[in-house]
Parts: C-alpha cells; sequence; structure tokens
C-alpha cells in the first residue's frame, strides 16, 4: 500500500461521528413508518429537510453524491416511485453548489429561502411524477410545503445539536 | 461569520480528484435515478420487490409503535368516559328500544329472503376471507394514498384482492411480499370502484380525489345529481370488489360530480380483512383459429357512381 497522502495532506477522519449526518438523515427518512393511516399529505418529508439541513449549515458534512444512497432509502420507504427522491435530491445538491459559487457570504434568512425553493421544486415535481394533473392535492401540496418551510430552523437546530454533542465527546 | 462554504480542498491533488470523482459520481447517479423514475412511471410494480423487501423490517417496527401509542392513546377515553357513562347508559337503552321493532321487521325479512333465494335455487357467490390483519402505516409524505398491510403472500395475500374494514371497503391490494402487503386505499387519486345508490340502485363510479374525499361520477351520460345524504354501496361490477360494501355517502353536492366521504376513514383504521377477488379474472383464452372464409357471394352491386348526383 503506497502512501498516496501528501505531507500536508489532513489526516483522513476515522472517528464515528463522520457518519452521524448521514445517519440523522437516514433515520429522519424513517420516520415514514410512524403507525398512522393518512388520508391527506400533510407530513413533512422530513429526510429531505436534514439533508437540506446538513448542507445548508454544515456543506462538508455530507459528499455531494450522498443525496443518491439516502434518496434511495427514502424512495423505498416513502409511497413514492423508485428514483424519485434521487433524482430531485441530487439536482438540489447541484443547484446549491452553484448558489455556494454565487452568493459566498449569507445569513439564515437567505439560507432559509433555499431551503424553501429546494423544498418547493422537490415536494412539486414528485407530485407530478406521480398523481395524475386531476387529483385534487395541490392544496394540500402548498400546505405539505409551508409545513416543511417552518420546520427548516429546527432541522438545522438539531443538526448543530448533534454536532455539537460530536465535538465533546 | 463566513462559514466555510466551499469545497475547494487546497493544493492536494488526492482531495481535487476526489472531489471530482465525487461530482462524476453523482452525475452518472442522478441519471441512472432518471431512468429508474421513467421505468417507474412505466411500470409502477417494477420494483416491488425493492419495496417489500424494506417493508418486511419496517412493518414489525410499524405495529410495535402502534401498539405502544393506542395503549397510551386509550388513557384519555377511558377517563372521558368513565365520567360520561350514566348518560351514554340511558342514551343506548333509549336507542336500543327504538331499533327493536326494525331488528325484528330486518329478522322476518331475511328469513323470506333465503326462503325465497332457495325457492329460486340462487347460486350465491360467497366471498371468502383470506387474512384479517392491521394496517400499520401509510404513505404520509406522498400525495399518493397507500396503507401497509400486516399480512403477505404467505397468509394468502395477493395483488388484487378487496380489502374491508369494519365500517366499509378500505381498497385493494397492490404489491404483495412475504409478510406485507400495499394496499391502495380508496381515496388515492389513482382508485376508481364501481357504485350503486342503495336508494335506486344507479350505477357510478367512486374515484378517489386525493385530498381524503372521493368523487361520486355518474356513469350515464346525462348527468345525475348526487345530492348529500345518498349512500353508495360497491356494486361488483369489475370483479374485484364483492356488492353490497358501504363505500362512500356524498356530503356536497359537487360541479360535475358529487363529493363523498369514505365509510371506512383510513385515520381510524385498525383491523382489515381482506377477501379473495369477488370473480377473479378468467385464465387467457386460447387465440381462436380464424375461420375459414366464406367465399363471396356473386353479387350484382349497382355501380355507386349511377346513383351519386353530379353535381354538388
Amino acid at each position: 500500500m503506497s502512501q498516496i497522502r501528501g505531507p500536508f495532506d489532513e489526516p483522513p477522519d476515522t472517528s464515528f461521528g463522520r457518519f452521524v449526518p448521514a445517519v440523522s438523515v437516514l433515520a429522519a427518512s424513517t420516520f415514514a413508518v410512524w403507525p398512522v393511516i393518512a388520508h391527506v399529505p400533510l407530513f413533512p418529508p422530513l429526510g429531505l429537510l436534514m439533508l437540506l439541513g446538513w448542507r445548508l449549515s454544515r456543506p462538508l458534512s455530507l459528499p455531494v453524491w450522498a443525496s443518491l444512497p439516502l434518496g434511495l432509502y427514502d424512495d423505498l420507504l416513502s409511497g413514492q416511485p423508485l428514483g424519485n427522491s434521487m433524482l430531485f435530491w441530487t439536482l438540489c445538491s447541484f443547484m446549491i453548489d452553484l448558489i455556494d459559487q454565487r452568493i459566498v457570504f449569507r445569513d439564515f434568512w437567505q439560507d432559509w429561502l433555499i431551503a424553501g425553493g429546494s423544498i418547493c421544486f422537490c415536494l412539486i415535481l414528485g407530485r407530478l411524477v406521480v398523481s395524475p394533473l386531476a387529483a385534487h392535492v395541490d392544496t394540500l401540496l402548498m400546505l405539505q410545503i409551508a409545513v416543511t418551510t417552518l420546520l427548516f430552523p429546527l432541522a438545522t437546530r438539531i443538526c448543530t445539536m448533534l454536532t455539537r454533542e460530536e465535538e465533546t465527546v | 461569520m463566513a462559514p466555510p462554504r466551499n469545497r475547494r480542498p487546497g493544493f492536494s491533488r488526492r482531495a481535487q480528484y476526489g472531489l471530482f470523482l465525487g461530482y462524476v459520481i453523482a452525475a452518472a447517479g442522478s441519471l441512472v435515478a432518471a431512468v429508474l423514475l421513467a421505468l417507474s412511471a412505466i411500470d409502477p410494480p417494477a420494483f416491488a420487490v425493492l419495496r417489500a423487501t424494506v417493508a418486511e423490517v419496517t412493518t414489525p417496527v410499524s405495529s410495535g409503535l402502534s401498539t405502544v401509542g393506542q395503549w397510551f392513546g386509550a388513557i384519555p377515553g377511558s377517563v372521558g368516559s368513565y365520567f360520561g357513562v350514566h348518560d351514554e347508559n340511558k342514551r343506548l337503552r333509549k336507542q336500543l328500544s327504538d331499533q327493536h321493532a326494525l331488528f325484528m321487521r330486518a329478522r322476518s325479512l331475511g328469513y323470506e329472503n333465503r326462503r325465497l333465494a332457495a325457492l329460486l335455487r340462487l347460486r350465491e357467490r360467497v366471498a371468502e376471507p383470506v387474512v384479517t390483519a392491521r394496517l400499520v402505516s401509510s404513505s404520509v409524505t406522498s400525495t399518493r394514498r397507500f396503507a401497509v398491510l400486516n399480512a403477505g403472500s404467505w397468509q394468502g395475500v395477493a395483488s388484487g384482492q378487496p380489502v374491508i374494514g369494519p365500517d366499509g371497503l378500505v381498497g385493494r391490494i397492490l404489491e404483495t411480499g412475504p409478510n406485507s402487503a400495499r394496499v391502495l386505499l380508496l381515496v388515492d387519486p389513482e382508485s376508481v370502484v364501481p357504485v350503486r345508490r342503495t336508494r335506486d340502485g344507479m350505477p357510478a363510479l367512486a374515484a378517489g380525489r386525493g385530498d381524503g374525499l372521493v368523487d361520486i361520477r355518474s356513469v350515464a351520460t346525462a348527468t345525475a345529481a348526487f345530492g348529500p345524504g345518498d349512500v353508495f354501496v360497491s356494486s361488483g361490477i369489475g370483479g374485484i370488489y364483492p356488492p353490497g360494501i358501504p363505500v362512500a355517502h356524498v356530503i356536497r353536492r359537487g360541479p360535475e360530480a358529487g363529493l363523498a366521504r369514505t365509510y371506512a376513514q383510513p385515520d381510524t383504521l385498525d383491523y382489515a380483512m381482506v377477501q379473495r377477488a369477488f370473480m377473479p379474472t378468467p385464465p387467457p383464452l386460447t387465440v381462436p383459429q380464424p375461420a375459414p372464409k366464406p367465399t363471396p357471394k356473386p353479387k350484382t352491386k349497382a355501380t355507386p357512381t349511377a346513383s351519386k348526383p353530379v353535381a354538388r
């Protein structure tokens, strides 16, 4: 095994803490198995929310391809067709990368706006893919988008909490 | 404070290549995801096996959680009923005495019905139950309305079988795993159930809207007015749903269809019974051999040009 790492490179992170963001997104997606038989789609997509929280508050915590496996897990649990979250979540992270290049110094309100836009993008495209256009779900979808967007500060709070815990340990 | 937003990894070649490779993987993966999405859109049950495998793991978790939730959820109800028990007792006694006459009449009608059916030698098709199980979870974030049933192909559940709750029709089985099955609820935007009005037997279709209600659409060309109070039961047409199961009652008159609420409310649903498909689809017929063509009759046909008017 040759030494590829240069003399000034950081040693690779081997702690368990590097998995915390991915595990928290998976756990949030798992909330879809909560035993409630909903007849209106009002429950926010928590996996997407946690992914956006990590991506916008700690940009280096997840690699850019991480939304593929995380989205695959979310697709298998939510009722959406396979590939839905994989595709839209990855497109979201590409878009946030582009915004990162344009607007480097941002405050929290701008992050919240970006998160709202991403949530709109994912949920509206998901609705167009899966339900016929004549279905009467658009009002409820707006409500779901509003609920999810309002929960974004909570997601960033949880991300911060998890990182702090990880630092103290 | 400006957080370390840029992903630029400095001068390390290895880190730069790693970052680039990450983008290559993400772009290729999103292409794959687009293909998967297109495949699922064309053929919805394409990845049923994958979903069923995950559901095998999540179904016991959900059912365990629901047991705990019901245990805690029952506490306020039992406290409240302790205080209201006297009034309720009085009300129930009154209801019982009111309905006694109706009950006797229904009993005699049932007897007469059986006797007449025996007289006609009517061959009744009895809907056999397959299994009774709990609905444990549902697609809470999606705009589709699926529920997960805690029984699968090991218990004899197969796709296309109707699911019936204590209050009425719930939906039908869409995909099955060994121990879990996915149920298409009545309120799903792609669910359509043939129904008839109890009052006069007028046929209609109950199509899900996606917002917790169903549309009652008239089958006939003339738009029938479905007003509040109309009750619809399944008609048995189509062969999936057995006839006579309560489906929905109209709550509001809509512009082109009546808005109806289903009797089995999916949130309050607990146990559900899976029945065999009422009249399963027959095996595919053998392709009929083309009959030998009859020899064309030597028929003198009047030339059409002769009778046609020359000038228009």
